[in-house]
């Protein structure tokens, strides 16, 4: 297999930090680490796991690499999809770019469809998702896509994905997301323990350690330090403040213009309602199942996103979470030309407001043209709660 | 004790004064480039009145809200529209702004905001599309409502300001009558308005902001949504006012 170590031609344009994340996954490869880039929590990660290779979140999330990718992509796309495509192009992530290989599903049309530009320029191994979780076969077919994808690996990577390394992957993986899901219900007290943007900031953190075990325990300790701040009397969130759910999108690029807004405004967000929340996290893998392979195939396909059809299981949950978390009020986020989010919104609204809790929908992209606008609709929601 | 609201808007800036629960004061004056001047301008004006922080609250709205440096505490917009429509109206229904750069749909019930709609950072449907046709045209808003009541039908069916003022040019090329643009016009903003609000729905509707005494619009805006669609002079300084009722304490 061909080593792939060297910096981008554009290396020394860079500003420091850049330059230091470049140069700290330059070390990890040249001491023989193996990294695959994921774009989605479909992403089975026991078999990268098992076969010795770090995993990495590849999901753009800032508008930086936008005008890069629209020398290439449509301009009237997803700007996860734009921002992901143009840090490959522009050699601009150091994930990316040293990413061995680039693991895609077929979720969304756009998504799909770029990964046929994004192997044009890095190796892409996609997965072909069923487009719905009921009908009888689908876990076949799925299954059948989780078994091509250890082949691969085991040919990418001249490895063994042995049944022993699967166990402890979902072993290993399953404490990631007991530890992300005891993080989440923080914010359960009432006012919760954690600011909800210091909760997505740190899981966005998390998605760029290659060490699992550290990424655990990272948060475990975050956990433990807040339940004991707590416990100590410390109350970073005002008690008047309103509690909101974020639902939608992948939030990890409104952080700032939604997620601080919100907190900024009055609001604190209780529930992390999109994949990375506790509505994927809760899905655990039957660590004793027979078929380890089977039940880790089973386990992703439950996993709740609005490309599938039809989708009622995340509305459902969503209805749970607003329960459990004491909502005050829903915001949606769906980033510009999410079709399948946005569809989903009109039944997303109906459940919520059935419920006799306020709904509001953003629709916005990576750019900040319109955080004036974002920013009074925002404080204007809270307001009215 | 004054309560003063101020809502600086994105063209015009309005300020209102209540005492004892009454409106005694309004004042408009343009935005202009600074809304920190406009700001200032307002509070020397009421200090000629005697209105000072010595006696007076005050409560910034608008998008340039966070430009008044002597407000006590600021409100978004949509708040101060609802609470000021209905002091102004004392009824139920739904509240239309038509500002500068947003529009904004606002259900009131009981005098709380149930729902708001506001559109996204697209121009369509606000005071600032009629603003750049009424250039185009040569005309002020008052003469365009006057000619395209006498207009016969003309669609003008771009969403985007931006293609709508090329549409416009080309009518305007191929000898278009000037009414028949006019009726173009309010008709897209009407339908745009409209199209906006039906999130938002009431039995009747509130006219605010700066074309709360244009009764062609009024009309078409009625006509289009099937509904009694009110206004008042006093419409204009709603989020003013709005502001003004929130600067009690």
């Amino acid at each position: 297999m061909e080593e792939h170590t060297g910096l981008p031609k554009t290396f020394e344009e860079f500003v420091e930090a850049r330059k230091q994340g470049f140069l700290t996954v330059k070390e990890f490869k040249e001491n023989g680490g193996k990294l695959a880039g994921c774009l989605c929590s479909y992403t089975p990660h026991e078999i990268l796991d098992a076969a010795g290779v770090a995993t990495v979140g590849l999901c753009g999330t800032s508008n930086e690499t936008i005008p890069d990718a629209e020398k290439v992509l449509p301009k009237n796309l997803c700007p996860l999809i734009k921002s992901t495509y143009g840090f490959a192009y522009s050699d601009k992530c150091p994930y990316t770019y040293f990413s061995d290989i680039i693991i895609g599903e077929t979720t969304c049309d756009g998504k799909k469809k770029m990964y046929e530009l994004l192997a044009e320029l890095k190796d892409v191994h996609i997965l072909q998702l069923p487009q719905g979780q009921d009908r009888p076969y689908a876990k076949d077919i799925w299954y059948e896509e989780i078994c091509l994808f250890r082949e691969a690996m085991e040919k990418k990577f001249g490895v063994e994905i042995t049944e022993e390394n699967l166990r402890k992957a979902v072993k290993k993986r399953n404490r990631l997301r007991k530890a992300l899901c005891s993080m989440y219900q923080l914010q359960e007290t009432c006012p919760p323990a954690l600011k909800g943007t210091e909760m997505m900031l740190a899981l966005q953190q998390g998605t760029f350690t290659f060490d699992l075990e550290k990424q655990i325990a990272n948060i475990e300790n975050k956990v433990e330090q807040a339940r004991k701040a707590y416990a100590a009397g410390e109350r970073p969130v005002s008690a008047s403040a309103k509690r909101i759910l974020l639902t939608g999108c992948p939030s990890g690029g409104v952080i700032q213009k939604v997620g601080m807004v919100i907190e900024n405004n009055g609001g604190v967000i209780v529930c992390l309602d999109d994949c990375s929340g506790e509505r994927t996290n809760k899905l655990l893998i039957d660590e004793n199942a027979d078929d380890i392979l089977r039940a880790i195939a089973d386990r992703y396909l439950s996993i709740h996103c609005s490309v599938m059809t039809p989708n009622d299981g995340r509305i459902d949950n969503t209805k749970e979470m607003v329960e459990k978390y004491k909502v005050d009020g829903v915001i949606e986020v769906v980033l510009q030309a999410c079709h399948t989010f946005n569809v989903e919104a009109t039944q997303m609204r109906r459940m919520v407001e059935d419920a006799g809790i306020p709904y509001m929908k953003l629709e916005t992209d990576y750019a900040t043209s319109d955080s004036g606008q974002l920013e009074t609709r925002i404080a204007a929601f809270i307001e009215t709660l | 004790m004054y309560q003063v609201g101020i809502d600086i808007g994105s063209s015009a800036a309005k300020a209102a004064v209540l005492n004892e629960g009454k409106l005694v004061k309004t004042l408009l004056l343009d935005t202009g480039f600074s809304g920190r001047n406009t700001a200032d301008r307002i509070y020397g004006m009421l200090e000629q009145e005697g209105i000072t922080k010595e006696n007076a609250a005050y409560v910034a709205t608008g998008y340039g809200r966070i430009s008044v440096p002597y407000a006590d505490r600021t409100v978004t917009e949509i708040t101060c529209h609802g609470k000021g429509s209905w002091f102004l109206f004392q009824e139920n229904g739904t509240v239309i702004d038509v500002g500068g750069q947003d529009t904004k749909g606002i259900m009131l019930k009981n005098g709380r905001i149930m729902k708001f709609v506001m559109n996204d950072k697209c121009s369509a449907g606000t005071g600032k599309f009629l603003e750049v046709m009424t250039n185009r045209l040569g005309l002020t808003l008052e003469e365009l409502s006057g000619l395209a009541s006498l207009g016969n039908p003309v669609v003008i069916s771009s969403m985007c300001t931006v293609f709508a003022e090329s549409e416009v040019i080309s009518l305007i090329g191929k000898g278009t009558p000037r009414e028949d643009i006019a009726f173009g016009i309010v008709e897209s903003v009407v339908e745009k308005v409209v199209q906006l609000i039906s999130q938002v729905q009431g039995d009747q509707y509130f006219l605010t902001g700066g074309l709360c005494e244009d009764e062609y619009f009024c009309g078409r805006l009625s006509h289009s949504l099937k509904a009694p669609v009110k206004s008042m002079p006093e419409a204009r300084y709603a989020g003013a006012i709005g502001a003004a009722l929130l600067a009690e304490e």
